[in-house]
């Protein structure tokens, strides 16, 4: 074990993974030598040199339509979009091809990557460097699409992605970074996509939370337990496929939802995770769910803490639901 | 006599893409006489000469007989290659054994060339159980992975990009490997094109783009594609050489593809091929190219027809005759009607089959759905 924080945890799965699979390539802008804009790939560029950690021309749509074309080679790349909200000259090779290719191809070509991108606010980046545009790629048939919250399933998540048949959007909470620091596994293990994490045990509402915002929420319900309500809180950890039996066991449990996530509310993945809970356990339900999200503005940058759904929000909301 | 102008508008030169294959920097082998001109000729043995007209006849009589299908109403769709014979099929035979091709979507006589089945593609028509794409894509999406030949979709140039990172994944793998890309001039407008040379040329990966400038995107002429004087030029600010050949002249072809695989393949990067034709059908089935475009043009490039030139050099050697043309086209209109008939007598790909390879497993939501559908009341038809 080693202590590590979101930074060291996925760079350690990087070199982790480079030495086990000489498949494995990172490609992106500024991967390379200077090891990403957020030093996520830091020292991979000596250990492994300019053939498997690529410094690349600035355009996503290179980046990504080649990292298909090397997959098809047969190598496994790692790509990194420097942040989420550049990822969209990339969205026509991710949706219409990457996503696609085994379908289309009736299994002749499997297309594996694992994208890795820093998403969501609370570093004063703005608008274009904020976002949280997670449920674009749910929507999209033939991605899965993970966002860990913490170093442990930091590195476990991301051997398991470079390591799924399935091409997968890696979401970095770039606002726990640092802040989020941990035990980490020297040896080899995994954190198996699909599986969600109770953080806190409850029995009156169950909260469904991700990233950074998982934070926010166990925040929210100490403070809610402080006035009797006791809330679990749960880290979905992958969000596509979700693990829809841990949310139906929790919420037939509490008969209470409070969903939260940074995205604009609208359309936002809470829209689909509360459906699923209408379908599925709509007789347990005690009260109306709910959701703590970002507004259908675009991200603001003065008052980015007004704009993203922090304990503040969260706590009325879990009262007013367990109260309903 | 006057010769019958190749361009639609006539504009001048530097005004518009020039279309005129005697163009002085355009690579031309086969001469109008019939003959070859030793300087660039690329010395093909007659053997070959006569499988790559044969085959060129072949691509032909299936594209009327799939033309004629669709009018039937018996398939969906079909995207032809009339006129572009030479330029598919000469690309494809200059290319060795252990390259690859990364397909637009009008070549399916490259592919057959390289060993797809002819019943593999018209169950892709068909979209039937046999089809290697498992009728989930229309037909001329089919894929060929045995045969080297990349997997089809519709979106303009994607395989720009793909074709050069899979060309540079063989470079670091220091594999002799070369992936030639098929596009058409439209898709030298797109993201894609520009992304895909611009990474090509910076990783100097062994690629050879071939352009098919048959002079139409749909409705829109090549003056509507680019202010350059050549699509070929468009290679220059990404520092990959470009080059224009007569694409209706099958010796020119690969001449002008042998010698950019052997650039590529020696380490120099990518090369730009500009191969100048003409789409002599509609963009496809749904498209009527008369409302757009003057009948006198399209008769000029008729007079320009790949099979017809192959022809008069094949007579003029004494390697060609009515009896072997009207016998080869006999066999050939029996081999489609046995394997339409054969298409026509499988069964739709499975209810279930619908949900497989979206993921490599079956996930819990695709397991719901797909019970749900099997559960549910047939769409007619069905």
């Amino acid at each position: 074990m080693t202590q590590m924080n979101m930074v060291q945890a996925i760079n350690s799965a990087l070199r982790h993974e480079m030495k086990r699979d000489d498949r494995v390539v990172v490609l992106g802008e500024d991967v390379g030598k200077v090891g990403g804009v957020f030093r996520v790939t830091q020292g991979l560029f000596d250990e492994f040199g300019d053939d498997r950690v690529i410094d690349t021309p600035l355009s996503e749509g290179g980046i990504i339509g080649c990292a298909i074309g090397m997959a098809l080679y047969g190598l496994v790349p790692v790509p990194e979009i420097q942040f989420s909200d550049f990822i969209f000259p990339a969205y026509d090779q991710i949706v219409s091809e990457l996503a696609k290719f085994r379908y289309r191809s009736g299994g002749e070509y499997p297309s594996k990557l694992v994208i890795r991108t820093p998403v969501g606010g609370g570093i004063r980046g703005g608008h274009y460097h904020s976002q949280s545009p997670e449920s674009l790629f749910i929507h999209v048939a033939g991605l899965k699409v993970v966002c860990p919250s913490n170093p442990h399933d930091a590195k476990g998540l991301l051997l398991a992605s470079i390591r799924d048949p399935d091409p997968v959007l890696f979401f970095e909470p770039k606002r726990i970074y640092r802040a989020a620091k941990g035990d980490v596994p020297d040896e080899d293990y995994t954190v198996p996509i699909g599986k969600a994490a109770i953080s806190r045990e409850g029995k009156h509402v169950t909260m469904i939370a991700w990233g950074a915002m998982l934070y926010e929420a166990l925040a929210a319900a100490d403070q809610a337990a402080e006035q009797g309500v006791d809330c679990e809180v749960i880290d979905l950890r992958t969000l596509w496929p979700v693990d829809i039996d841990t949310i139906i066991e929790s919420v037939k449990k509490t008969g209470r939802v409070v969903v939260v996530h940074e995205a604009p509310k609208t359309c936002g993945f809470g829209a689909e995770l509360i459906a699923l809970i209408n379908e599925k356990a709509f007789l347990h339900l005690e009260a109306p769910p709910v959701r703590v999200t970002g507004f259908d503005t675009p991200f603001p940058y003065t008052l980015e803490n007004e704009y993203l759904p922090l304990a503040h929000r969260i706590l009325p909301a879990v009262l007013e639901t367990a109260r309903y | 006599m006057a010769q019958p102008s190749l361009t639609e508008t006539g504009a001048s030169a530097g005004h518009s893409p020039s279309l005129d294959p005697n163009a002085s920097d355009v690579i031309r082998v086969l001469r109008d006489d019939g003959t070859l001109d030793p300087a660039t000729d690329p010395k093909l043995s007659d053997d070959a000469v006569v499988a790559l007209f044969q085959h060129m006849v072949f691509v032909r009589v299936l594209d009327e007989r799939l033309v004629t299908l669709q009018r039937q109403g018996r398939i969906g769709f079909h995207i032809g290659s009339l006129g572009e014979e030479a330029a598919i099929l000469g690309s494809a035979f200059a290319m060795r054994s252990q390259d690859w091709l990364f397909p637009c979507y009008r070549e399916f006589g490259a592919a057959l060339w390289r060993g797809m089945t002819l019943q593999s593609y018209i169950d892709n028509m068909f979209g039937n159980a046999g089809d290697p794409a498992h009728g989930r894509q229309m037909p001329d999406h089919y894929t060929a992975r045995a045969a080297k030949f990349g997997s089809i979709s519709s979106p303009i140039g994607t395989q720009i990009t793909q074709g050069a990172g899979f060309a540079w994944a063989a470079k670091i793998k220091r594999d002799d490997l070369v992936a030639l890309v098929y596009f058409g001039e439209g898709a030298t407008s797109s993201n894609e094109f520009h992304n895909g040379l611009n990474f090509a040329g910076v990783f100097k990966t062994p690629n050879v783009f071939f352009c098919r400038n048959n002079g139409w995107a749909i409705s829109v002429p090549v003056e509507r594609q680019t202010a350059s004087e050549t699509f070929a030029g468009k290679g220059v600010a990404y520092g990959v050489p470009g080059v224009r050949c007569d694409g209706n002249d099958l010796f020119a072809v690969i001449k002008a593809t042998r010698d950019a695989v052997a650039h590529a393949a020696s380490g120099k990067g990518p090369v730009l091929i500009e191969a100048l034709t003409y789409r002599l059908s509609g963009h496809s089935t749904s498209d009527d190219p008369k409302a757009y475009r003057k009948d006198e043009v399209v008769e000029a490039w008729k007079q320009r027809d790949p099979l017809v030139r192959l022809r008069k050099y094949l007579d003029g050697r004494s390697l060609w005759s009515d009896a072997l043309q009207s016998e080869l086209e006999s066999k050939v209109d029996a081999e489609i009607k046995t394997a339409v008939a054969v298409a026509e007598k499988k069964p739709q790909p499975s209810l279930e089959s619908m949900f497989d390879d979206v993921f490599a497993e079956l996930p819990w939501h695709l397991k719901e759905q797909r019970a749900q559908l099997l559960a549910g009341v047939r769409a007619k038809g069905h």
